[in-house]
């Protein structure tokens, strides 16, 4: 009992609550103390770093931090170039990554990355109730919720959910069931001369087989339709580089055979033959193929865990039931209800030429945390952050320095803007980091957002939105092969782009 | 929520996809995204760049032009196809009516897979007609 009542956010009423403790959940509440938000987080597991604790299944991480770049180290700048530090309130505890790293490699290792959320948690003094494990949820007839926990029940008026999308699904194929999923992959020195067919073509997928390929005799992978790869599609959509040794093995003839087939059916094997046959059947040509295997794995990605929220009127789509939400990350049918951390992607914002956000990533969602958490004050506690004026003429440069050395805006590519607000009242104001699908549909004063963008073609260029009487226009400025747009020629295109409404301001 | 072959199921019902075998079809399934709107949420919007290819697997969107509804979509239709083929922005908003589920496939991907289907470019282009056809009985 003892070590109950040390523990903190005892059951009881709190203005707010956050569930969940991986990066998500701790960078929201985070920004939220930084408000002074009264708060409680909530924490099934035992310690921080949410799913960092057991994944990716061979121990590195795909996001990088440099640590040594053209901006100096701890610096906002900084954070285009650091992708897993969780982002302080204060300046001091920037980039703790960086002194975690052995030097190794720029990815990461698993346990260095928990090691940074653990530092960041202690550091900045972040407070959870462990090994609380929330059960359910009722709406209350004031409009508040009800979460019921292991620890017992907890009342709340306004709920964050940051629980991740981590719970193992599968496809309803026939016999799939006999299949392991990637969460229950076994030590890899178990596959050693076995025959391995791998269900998915994402980059869990892909992760496994390249750790395989040291081990495993055979290795197929298969899905319906055909693997991208991030360097073609220019973004972080499709197998990312550090996992393509896989593919480069089937191109040249090595022993892996990637198919694009639908999985009809796995069913067990001959008692003196392999244990399990996976019956296929192409896409191309609908030709039907068998494949004997030592093991199935199905590398077929996860779903969010969101108990009885759907119950409760929380709408969900998708293959990972992701919850629809507003460009805030409300719940699109319940309003009250927040995400944050991965949960966030199913905010999509616009979408442009098909790039998703970063929002399922570290470097994504951090931001997203930030600006709901500045959000959440401003709507539901009436403690807007302060919009600072910004000079006339200096508009341009800091439009120019936002899009050159803003990490919001590198990491969440049309996605977040920078927005400079310019209502005849107060003048021109700094809105702060704002989501765009917000600023192009919600209407408002006139104001100016900028963002970069990407269009596939591998350029990185900005796009300034001015809103004029209501109306919404689009303006790019073209691509700087250093990505420096403190340029003379961007100076002139920005000038030009903003001189009609600047002149009303 | 629906996985792949739940959707393939559903695009099996659909005149658009009435050509292609079950693994065609699920082949689609797994290059299209599903995608979400809720009442009066923008789905495309005119003078954007940057849209998609969209299937409407349940519920209804208005085409707006200047805020003027001109025509409404239901289950089965698709939109978006005219700015991907000009390589121009989109001429009107597509708007949400009650609640909106799609499939959409991305702009850069939509020549690739057109290509590979051929059949169903034909019904798409069959389709296009008769919304032309439409179009000029409503301007006479």
């Amino acid at each position: 009992m003892a070590e109950l009542t040390e523990r903190p956010f005892p059951p009881g009423d709190y203005p707010l609550i956050v569930v969940g403790s991986g990066p998500g959940g701790l960078q929201v509440s985070s920004a939220l103390r930084g408000r002074g938000i009264d708060h409680a987080v909530l924490s099934v597991d035992e310690q921080p770093a949410g799913m960092f604790r057991r994944w990716p299944f061979f121990q590195r991480l795909l996001s990088w931090t440099k640590p040594f770049a053209p901006v100096a180290r701890g610096t906002r700048p900084y954070e285009r170039y650091d992708w897993n530090s969780l982002i302080p309130e204060t300046d001091e505890h920037r980039a703790v990554m960086v002194g975690l790293m052995d030097g190794t490699s720029y990815f990461p290792s698993r346990p260095e990355m928990q090691a940074g959320l653990e530092a960041f948690v202690s550091r900045t003094g972040l407070r959870v109730r462990f090994g609380c494990r929330w059960t359910g949820t009722r709406r209350l007839d004031d409009g508040r919720f009800e979460l019921q926990t292991s620890d017992g029940t907890y009342t709340a008026g306004t709920l964050v959910f940051a629980v991740g999308v981590a719970e193992p699904w599968r496809p309803t194929s026939p016999g799939m069931e006999l299949a392991a999923h990637y969460a229950d992959t076994r030590p890899v020195e178990q596959y050693a001369d076995r025959r391995i067919f791998i269900i998915g073509k994402q980059n869990s997928g892909f992760e496994l087989a390249s750790g395989m390929l040291p081990w495993a005799k055979r290795i197929v992978i298969a899905s319906p339709s055909p693997a991208k790869l991030s360097v073609n599609t220019h973004s972080l959509v499709g197998i990312r580089a550090r996992y393509v040794q896989p593919y480069e093995d089937h191109v040249l003839g090595g022993g892996v055979a990637i198919l694009d087939a639908a999985i009809e059916r796995i069913e067990r094997g001959d008692a003196d033959g392999a244990p399990f046959r996976v019956v296929t059947r192409r896409s191309l040509d609908s030709v039907e193929m068998a494949f004997d295997a030592d093991d199935v794995i199905a590398a077929t990605g996860f779903v969010a865990p969101l108990l009885d929220l759907p119950d409760l009127g929380v709408a969900t789509f998708g293959q990972s039931r992701l919850p629809a939400q507003t460009p805030y990350w409300e719940s699109a049918t319940v309003p009250g209800i927040f995400f944050a951390g991965t949960i966030g992607q199913g905010s999509a914002g616009l979408k442009k030429h098909g790039i998703p956000s970063n929002s399922g990533a570290v470097q994504g969602a951090r931001y997203n945390a930030r600006v709901l958490a500045r959000h959440i004050a401003t709507t539901r506690f009436d403690r807007a952050d302060e919009r600072p004026a910004v000079a006339r003429d200096q508009v341009v440069d800091f439009v120019l320095d936002e899009l050159t050395l803003g990490p919001e805006l590198w990491h969440q590519r049309a996605y977040l803007a920078r927005v400079l607000s310019l209502d005849p009242t107060e003048g021109i104001r700094d809105d702060g980091i704002v989501p765009l699908a917000w600023f192009v549909d919600a209407g408002g004063p006139d104001a100016i957002a900028a963002t970069l963008e990407t269009d596939g073609t591998g350029a990185v260029f900005p796009v300034i939105y001015l809103r004029r009487d209501g109306a919404v226009t689009e303006h790019p400025i073209e691509a700087h092969p250093l990505l420096d747009y403190r340029t003379a020629s961007a100076r002139s295109d920005l000038a030009g782009i903003l001189a009609a409404i600047l002149g009303r301001a | 929520m629906a996985d792949s072959a739940e959707i393939a199921d559903e695009l099996a019902g659909f005149a658009l996809f009435a050509d292609l075998t079950t693994p065609q079809l699920m082949g689609v399934a797994h290059a299209f995204e599903e995608a979400w709107f809720k009442d009066g949420e923008r789905v495309l919007r005119q003078g954007m760049t940057g849209s998609g290819l969209y299937l409407i697997l349940d519920g209804q969107a208005s085409i707006r032009v200047d805020g003027e509804e001109r025509a409404k979509l239901s289950r089965g239709e698709f939109f978006g196809e005219v700015s991907i083929l000009l390589g121009e922005p989109p001429v009107a908003d597509v708007v949400a009516l009650g609640t909106l589920r799609c499939l959409v496939l991305a702009s850069s991907a939509v020549e690739g897979f057109l290509n590979d289907h051929p059949t169903l470019m034909y019904r798409m282009l069959q389709a296009s007609a008769r919304r032309l056809r439409n179009a000029n009985r409503w301007r006479s």
